[in-house]
C-alpha cells in the first residue's frame, strides 16, 4: 500500500532555453520545479539570495508559504511541521545554521521526515570567513546529530547541478521519507553561468496511505528496510509523531530493546537498499589511468583541469566525480582502487571524505586539503599528481 | 475524567504515566472539556508539544493527531504546520521548563508574529521529568535539586511576558479553579491571533517534597492561597510566598502603572 507515486508537472516557472544565472537561484527555481511550496530560513551569507528568491517566488504562488524565523531552529521545527501539514518544505543555510539545526535532522531522521535542507558551504570553524569557500560539513550532515541515521545528499558542481541536484534531493527525500541535501559551496552557490531549467521535470511525492486510514502504520513496514506509508495532519489519522522511539502506529517503546533495535536499523536500510539508484558518479578519463583524482563540487572542475592538463603531458591520469556524498561512492571508489596506483583526493576541508575513501580502497589514497577559504588550483592538483607518479 | 469526554482519549492506553496527584492530569481534562464544549472537530485540530512530562499531556493521550516534538521547540512546529495548513487549529501543550526556558525565543517570537496558535503552558514553577532543577519559573527561595539552598534568581512572570511580546489573548489561572481555566482555554481557542493561557499545575514530586509540603492537599491549598484573582476583592494571602494574579490580562494591564503604552 506504500508505493511512492511519480508525476511530470509542468511548473511555470520553468523556460527551455539556456539562461545565465547564479546557482544559488537555480536551486531555487529547481525546488520550485520539484514541488517545493514551503520555505522556512534565517538569513546567513552565503545561502541568502535562496530565501531572497523564496520570498518572492513563494508569495506568487496560492499554495506556497515563506516565513523567516528567529533562528534556524526554528527554521528546521517549522519545516517538519509543515511536511507533516503536507507541503514538501526546503530551508537553506551554511554552517553555522546549519550546526544549529543538528537536533532537528535527528527528529527529521527519527519521524521519517521528507524536508531539503540546501547548504551553502563557507570557510569554518565557527564564524570562520563567512564570504568565503569551504567544504568543511561534509562529515557534520552525516553523523552531526546524534544516533544513527543516513541521510541523502548531493554535491553540484555547476549552476545546472545546483537545479538539477535540488530536484533530486527532493525527490530521494519524498521516496524515502528522509532529509535530504544539497550540499553545495559558495564557489558553486555564487557562480554564474549558463543552465537550462527544464520545463518537464520528473518529481516524487512520498508514499501516501491507500487502504483505511485508522489501519495505517506511518512509522513501520513489514520489510526491514521499507518506507511507511505518510498520512498528513487533518485528514483523521490521529498521528502520533514522536522523535522517541516508537512502534509502527507511533506510540512511544521507550523500553523495548526490540522495537529501538528495528527502526533504528530500518532508518539506515530503506536509504541504502536505493543506494545504487542514488549514488551517481562521472568518470572522466579512467578506461586507461594509472592515478586517479577523486572530486566534489566546485573543486572537481579544478580537477578536471589539472587531469587534462596531465594528459596532455602524456600521464594516464583520470576523474571519478562524485555527484552524490552519502550514501558514499564506497563500490565505485573500490572498484576504482583495484585499476590504479592512487588516487588523489583534493577537498576544501583537512580530509573529511578522503579518509572514508581510504576505508574502502585498496590503494593508496593521497588527501589534498586546502582550508584557506580559496578553491583549490588545478595547480596545486597537478602537483601533487606529479609527487605520487614519481 | 468524566465519561463523556472518554471518547476523546486514545484507545489502547492503560492510564496515565503522571505521579498521583500531579496538575498535569486536571489541565488534560480541562482541554477535553474545553475540545468538548467548543464542539472543535478533533480531526482538524494537532497537538503539539515538546518535552517534559507536560508534553505528555497531548501525546499519546489525545485521539487526534499529536506531534511530540524535541525540547523547547513545539511552538516552532506549530508554527509550520499552522501555516501549511491554515485550516488546522493547533493547540501547543507543554511545560514552563520547555516553552519559557530553552524555548524562550519562540514563544516570544509567535506572540510577536500574532498567528492563529493556542499555547497552553503547565507551569509547575519546575523541571518535573528531570529530576526537579531550577526552572525559569521557580519562585525565589524555593529549594530545587540545583538549588538546595533556594533559589535566588526572579522568576519570569509568563503572562506578562507574553502579553508584552504582543499576544492576542492572555490568561491565568490554577488547576484548582478548572471551570475558569476551561473557559479561558476557550476563549483562547475561538481568539483568532496568539493566545497563550498559563495553568498553574503542581507537581507534588520534584517541587512539593522539597518544599515541605507533606501532603499533596497542602500543595494544592497553598497554590489557590497564593492566587489573587483580578478584579475581585479577594484578599492578598497573609503569608509570604508567591502571588499570582489570576484572570485574564489585556495589554492596558501592562502599563498601568503609569507609563503610556506604545502606539
Ligand atoms: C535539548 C534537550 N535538553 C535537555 C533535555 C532534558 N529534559 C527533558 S524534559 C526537561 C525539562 C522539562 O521541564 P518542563 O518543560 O517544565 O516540564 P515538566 O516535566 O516540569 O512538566 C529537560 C531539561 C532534553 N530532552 N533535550
Ligand atoms: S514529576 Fe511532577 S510534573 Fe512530572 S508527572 Fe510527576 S508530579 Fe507531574
Ligand atoms: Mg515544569
Amino acid at each position: 500500500m506504500t508505493d511512492s507515486t511519480i508525476s511530470s508537472r509542468s511548473p511555470e516557472t520553468s523556460s527551455p532555453k539556456p539562461e545565465y544565472l547564479l546557482g544559488n537561484v537555480a536551486a531555487t527555481e529547481g525546488a520550485l520545479a520539484a514541488g517545493c511550496r514551503f520555505f522556512a530560513g534565517y538569513p546567513i551569507t552565503p545561502s541568502s539570495e535562496i530565501m531572497h528568491l523564496m520570498a518572492v517566488r513563494l508569495r506568487e504562488l496560492e499554495d506556497g508559504v515563506f516565513i523567516q524565523m528567529e533562528d534556524e531552529i526554528a527554521s528546521i521545527s517549522a519545516l517538519i511541521g509543515a511536511a507533516w501539514a503536507g507541503k514538501k518544505s526546503m530551508t537553506a543555510t551554511s554552517g553555522p545554521g546549519l550546526s544549529l539545526m543538528m537536533e532537528g535532522l535527528g527528529y527529521a531522521a527519527m519521524t521519517e521526515t521528507p524536508c531539503v535542507l540546501v547548504d551553502i558551504q563557507r570557510a569554518g570553524p565557527s564564524t570562520g570567513q563567512a564570504t568565503h569557500v569551504g567544504s568543511g560539513d561534509v562529515l557534520q550532515v552525516r553523523h552531526g546529530s546524534h544516533g544513527d541515521y543516513m541521510p541523502v545528499a548531493f554535491s553540484p558542481w555547476s549552476v545546472q547541478e545546483m537545479f538539477d541536484l535540488t530536484i533530486k534531493a527532493f525527490n530521494w527525500a519524498e521516496r524515502l521519507r528522509v532529509p535530504a541535501f544539497l550540499l553545495a559551496d559558495e564557489a558553486v552557490g555564487h557562480l554564474r553561468e549558463s543552465a537550462v531549467l527544464k520545463k518537464d521535470v520528473e518529481t516524487w511525492d512520498r508514499p501516501r496511505p491507500q487502504g483505511p486510514i485508522e489501519e495505517v502504520t506511518p512509522f513501520g513496514t513489514a520489510e526491514p528496510d521499507g518506507v511507511p506509508p505518510m498520512p498528513h495532519f487533518g485528514e483523521g489519522a490521529n498521528l502520533l509523531v514522536t522523535g522517541s522511539t516508537h512502534d509502527p502506529r507511533g506510540f512511544r517503546k521507550v523500553d523495548d530493546p526490540d522495537i529501538q533495535d528495528t527502526l533504528v536499523n530500518r532508518l539506515t536500510a530503506k536509504v541504502l537498499s536505493k543506494r545504487d539508484e542514488i549514488v551517481e558518479t562521472e568518470s572522466y578519463f579512467l578506461d586507461d589511468a594509472k592515478v586517479a583524482v577523486v572530486a566534489y563540487g566546485f573543486t572537481a572542475r579544478s580537477a578536471l583541469a589539472a587531469v587534462k592538463a596531465c594528459r596532455k603531458e602524456g600521464k594516464a591520469v583520470g576523474l571519478l566525480r562524485l555527484k552524490t556524498l552519502w550514501p558514499f561512492a564506497d563500490k565505485e571508489v573500490a572498484k576504482l582502487s583495484a585499476h590504479v596506483r592512487s588516487i588523489v583526493f583534493p577537498e576544501m576541508n583537512l580530509g573529511q571524505l578522503a579518509g572514508v575513501a581510504r576505508q574502502h580502497a585498496q590503494c593508496d589514497v593521497v588527501s589534498l586539503p586546502q582550508t584557506n577559504g580559496r578553491v583549490i588550483s588545478p595547480g596545486r592538483i597537478r602537483g601533487t599528481i606529479a609527487k605520487v607518479w614519481d | 475524567m468524566a465519561r463523556a469526554l472518554d471518547k476523546y482519549l486514545r484507545k489502547g492506553l492503560s492510564g496515565t504515566t503522571f505521579c498521583p496527584g500531579c496538575g498535569h492530569g486536571i489541565l488534560l481534562g480541562s482541554l477535553l472539556r474545553a475540545v468538548d464544549e467548543l464542539g472543535l472537530d478533533i480531526h482538524k485540530t494537532l497537538f503539539v508539544s515538546g518535552i517534559g512530562c507536560a508534553a505528555w499531556i497531548p501525546s499519546p493521550h489525545i485521539n487526534a493527531d499529536t506531534l511530540h516534538t524535541v525540547h523547547g521547540r513545539a511552538v516552532a512546529y506549530a508554527t509550520g504546520a499552522k501555516m501549511a495548513n491554515p485550516e488546522l487549529t493547533t493547540i501547543v501543550v507543554s511545560g514552563d521548563g520547555d516553552l519559557a526556558s530553552i524555548g524562550g525565543n519562540h514563544l516570544i517570537h509567535a506572540a510577536r508574529r500574532g498567528i492563529d496558535l493556542t499555547v497552553i503552558c503547565a507551569n509547575n514553577e519546575i523541571y518535573g521529568m528531570t529530576g526537579g532543577q531550577t526552572a525559569p519559573t521557580t519562585p525565589i527561595d524555593a529549594h530545587t535539586m540545583t538549588d538546595p539552598e533556594g533559589n535566588q534568581y526572579r522568576p519570569f512572570d509568563l503572562a506578562a511576558l507574553v502579553l508584552a511580546a504582543g499576544a492576542d489573548y492572555v490568561a491565568r489561572w490554577p488547576v484548582t479553579r478548572a471551570r475558569a481555566l476551561t473557559e479561558s482555554i476557550k476563549r483562547a481557542i475561538s481568539t483568532h491571533g496568539f493566545s497563550f493561557v498559563e495553568a498553574l499545575s503542581p507537581c507534588p514530586t520534584q517541587f512539593g517534597r522539597r518544599n515541605q509540603f507533606d501532603s499533596i492537599p497542602a500543595l494544592y491549598d497553598d497554590l489557590d492561597a497564593h492566587c489573587v484573582e483580578r478584579g475581585t476583592s479577594e484578599a492578598a494571602p497573609a503569608t509570604n510566598g508567591p502571588r499570582f494574579e489570576i484572570g485574564e490580562f489585556s495589554r492596558s494591564d501592562l502599563f498601568a502603572n503609569g507609563s503610556a503604552e506604545q502606539k
